[in-house]
């Protein structure tokens, strides 16, 4: 998928806007980062496009290739052509193309890969806005992942999630919310998310985020041009690695602080709103606006009790008077 | 003797076969979304997860349901005995407003077998600006039905039950008072999560203060705008001096939420949008037009005892605050991505349906229940 020149306007629009909202007064404390936070470091220049990802998440997943409706007359399933996440797509890889594409994370005449799934939010405003608990932080990991048995299909995360990340199928009459867990069920036995697993260039890397985070920088502050070795698989684990040159990184490493931190953590060599990535959050989460902005009004339900009691009060002495009135 | 008569009359007319037929399309739609999903019916998507089904029929319609509330406050709270006789209607109002937001949710959850799990102990997530909101309008849905039962122990002749519970009424008025008042201003608080996807013009902490003023001011109108129809259609006298001091209040409550809504958004330095000339500037400017003609019409205290010119700032003020709640929910929330969104027919329709099926039971009842006020002849 390509992203559109007016999309990005839109996204420079809402930068400025937020540019003028400071914190206020009332929002509760950022959430830490877990003890034992796992991520992922996706680099973009390391990613070559092969979509391995794309399919693995399938297959461990058991989610069903997706075909476009373009593709509906020759594919018959063996080319996932999937241009987002959906219900059916956890995880997938798009391109932000421009020009004659001749450069590979270029902004001008060139083109880049990203790819998009749950960002495993720090402070995630899925997990704040859920009415039935339905979306859960591990203490411990930080995998950020989803209960049907307990959601009530009210899609309050959709509209909540600054990355647009939870899916909700509505072509079925027993729908779900979708999302990427981070192969929570593939980590208890010991292995790897699968997009991680298969990445041939380590362009998804999983590991613990402080040391992922750390990685990041090292890659950021090294010179352009400078051999490297990058790691695949796991960061530190027993794969081989391989040498390339420090490309041209933009000089941010985005999730770093964006919404209060995410434990999915992204490079690249273009821009990040090119590739689709908001970059007009803030650096703290929505979610200890609205919550903070809640628990103030409310006080512990303290509030809302003294005024009871007070309105008791009013009615119980007006209500004598109101008979006298009746009988009159 | 009570106060309140039923106004009798036969039930079946023309109007209400067109509502039942109106009703009836909805049914059979709501069919197909519980057949087929609720893609099938609806053009919501993954950027708009809520259409007009939440912003529509239960954002606006709870809030057309504020009647009763703003009523109790002044009848029962500040003892204002004279607006006695537009309780009942104005609570009655209030019953269908939320009785059917209330189902409306169910028909918008797309997965409402499990609805029940939100009363559940064990999934309670307090942190939820929804779950607040269910619980409130949950609660408040009971409270008034028990508000209303006087109307039909009356009926029924069981006067025995009914001066008991009149005896314990004032602490369910209590509560018919605080409840509406959390909720309706956490609606506004529910939408500020959506953060950068919701447009500067409506994006702001004052939201929940802003939804709670606007809505105590849609409850007076709809208050006005039943007693003058309700007058008009049933050929009943108007009652102008109690809607006069009404529209005094509704007045006094427009001129303090325009002050508010404009000292934020000039304090946050985004008036300017206004201006715009894209959707958002555009519908911003419609919304405070609707606002500000109740506001023209009322401050000359002589058109306060107009019934066309009431029922033209009632209107008007419905609309401003329906218009509002629109422009929060739908026109000023853009996810980017691409998505789009424009209620399907189907939808429309549906929506359609759950208002005509509120105006007939409103018919039944009114007809059929000692709610209005008894004239005297």
């Amino acid at each position: 998928m390509t992203i559109k020149r007016r999309d990005f306007l839109k996204a420079m629009g809402g930068a400025l806007a937020v540019g003028t909202t400071e914190t206020q007064a009332f929002q509760r404390e950022a959430k830490e980062m877990p003890p034992q936070a796992v991520g992922m470091l996706y680099d973009s220049t390391l990613c070559i496009g092969c979509k391995a990802c794309v399919a693995a998440c399938k297959q461990a997943n058991d989610h069903p290739a997706e075909i476009i409706p373009e593709h509906q007359e020759w594919n018959e399933g063996t080319w996932d052509s999937a241009v987002d996440i959906s219900g059916q797509t956890l995880n997938v890889i798009k391109s932000y193309q421009n020009g004659d594409l001749s450069q590979k994370d270029r902004e001008i005449n060139g083109f880049a890969f990203i790819k998009r799934h749950c960002l495993h939010c720090v402070d995630p405003s899925c997990v704040s806005v859920c009415p039935v608990s339905a979306m859960q932080k591990d203490p411990q990991t930080g995998i950020v992942s989803h209960n049907p048995d307990a959601c009530i299909g009210c899609r309050y995360c959709v509209m909540g999630c600054p990355f647009s990340v939870p899916q909700f199928d509505y072509t079925t009459p027993f729908p779900q919310i979708h999302k990427c867990q981070f192969c929570n069920h593939l980590q208890a036995q010991g292995k790897l998310p699968a997009c991680c697993d298969v990445c041939p260039t380590g362009a998804s890397l999983f590991g613990d985020v402080r040391e992922l985070k750390e990685e990041a920088k090292q890659r950021l502050a090294a010179q352009a041009g400078d051999s490297y070795e990058f790691q695949r698989g796991k960061l530190g684990g027993d794969r081989p690695s391989h040498v390339a040159e420090i490309p041209k990184y933009q000089q941010h490493l985005y999730g770093d602080k964006e919404s209060g931190g995410t434990q999915v953590v992204y490079l690249a060599g273009v821009p990040f709103d090119k590739l689709g990535l908001p970059t007009n959050v803030p650096d703290y989460s929505y979610a200890s606006i609205s919550e903070g902005m809640q628990h103030t009004i409310y006080k512990g339900l303290i509030a809302p009790a003294a005024l009871l009691s007070g309105l008791m009060f009013m009615a119980y002495r007006n209500r004598n008077s109101k008979d006298e009135e009746d009988k009159s | 003797m009570s106060s309140h008569q039923p106004l009798g009359g036969k039930l079946i007319n023309t109007q209400f076969v067109i509502l039942a037929i109106f009703a009836l399309i909805a049914a059979i739609f709501l069919a197909e979304r519980f057949i087929f999903g609720l893609g099938s019916v609806t053009n919501l998507n993954n950027g708009y997860p809520w259409g007009i089904w939440i912003a529509i029929d239960v954002v606006i319609g709870t809030a057309f349901g504020c009647g009763g509330f703003v009523m109790a406050i002044l009848v029962y709270i500040f003892n204002k005995g004279k607006y006695h006789p537009l309780v009942r209607p104005a609570l009655m109002a209030s019953l269908f407003g939320y009785s059917l937001g209330g189902m409306a949710v169910v028909l918008d959850l797309g997965r409402y077998w499990q609805v029940y799990n939100i009363f559940l102990p064990w999934y309670a997530q307090i942190n939820s600006v929804m779950f607040e909101v269910a619980l409130c309008v949950t609660a408040y849905t009971f409270v008034l039905w028990i508000e209303f039962t006087p109307v039909f122990l009356e009926k029924f002749g069981i006067e025995n039950l009914r001066q008991k519970l009149e005896k314990v009424l004032f602490a369910v008025i209590a509560l018919g008072v605080l409840l509406p008042m959390m909720h309706q201003s956490s609606l506004g608080t529910m939408i500020l999560v959506a953060g950068f996807k919701l447009h500067p013009l409506w994006n702001t902490n004052l939201l929940p203060v802003l939804f709670l003023v606007s809505v105590a001011a849609m409850g007076y109108a709809i208050v006005t705008f039943e007693a003058l129809l309700s007058s008009a259609g049933f050929k009943r006298p108007y009652d102008t001096t109690i809607l006069n001091k009404l529209s005094g209040i509704m007045l006094v409550l427009l001129i303090g939420y325009m002050i508010m809504r404009f000292a934020d958004l000039i304090m946050r330095g985004q008036l300017g949008l206004a201006l715009a000339g894209d959707i958002n500037g555009n519908m911003f400017i419609i919304e405070n037009i609707l606002f500000l003609i109740p506001i023209v019409i009322l401050i000359n205290p002589a058109n306060r005892s107009k019934p066309r010119l009431l029922f033209i700032a009632a209107m008007s003020m419905l609309f401003a605050g329906a218009i509002f709640r629109i422009n929060a929910y739908l026109v000023g929330f853009e996810p980017g991505g691409g998505w789009n969104y424009f209620p399907s027919v189907p939808e429309l329709l549906v929506t359609l349906g759950i208002f005509s099926m509120e105006i007939m039971l409103y018919l039944i009842f009114v007809k059929r229940l000692p709610i209005l006020h008894r004239v005297e002849a």
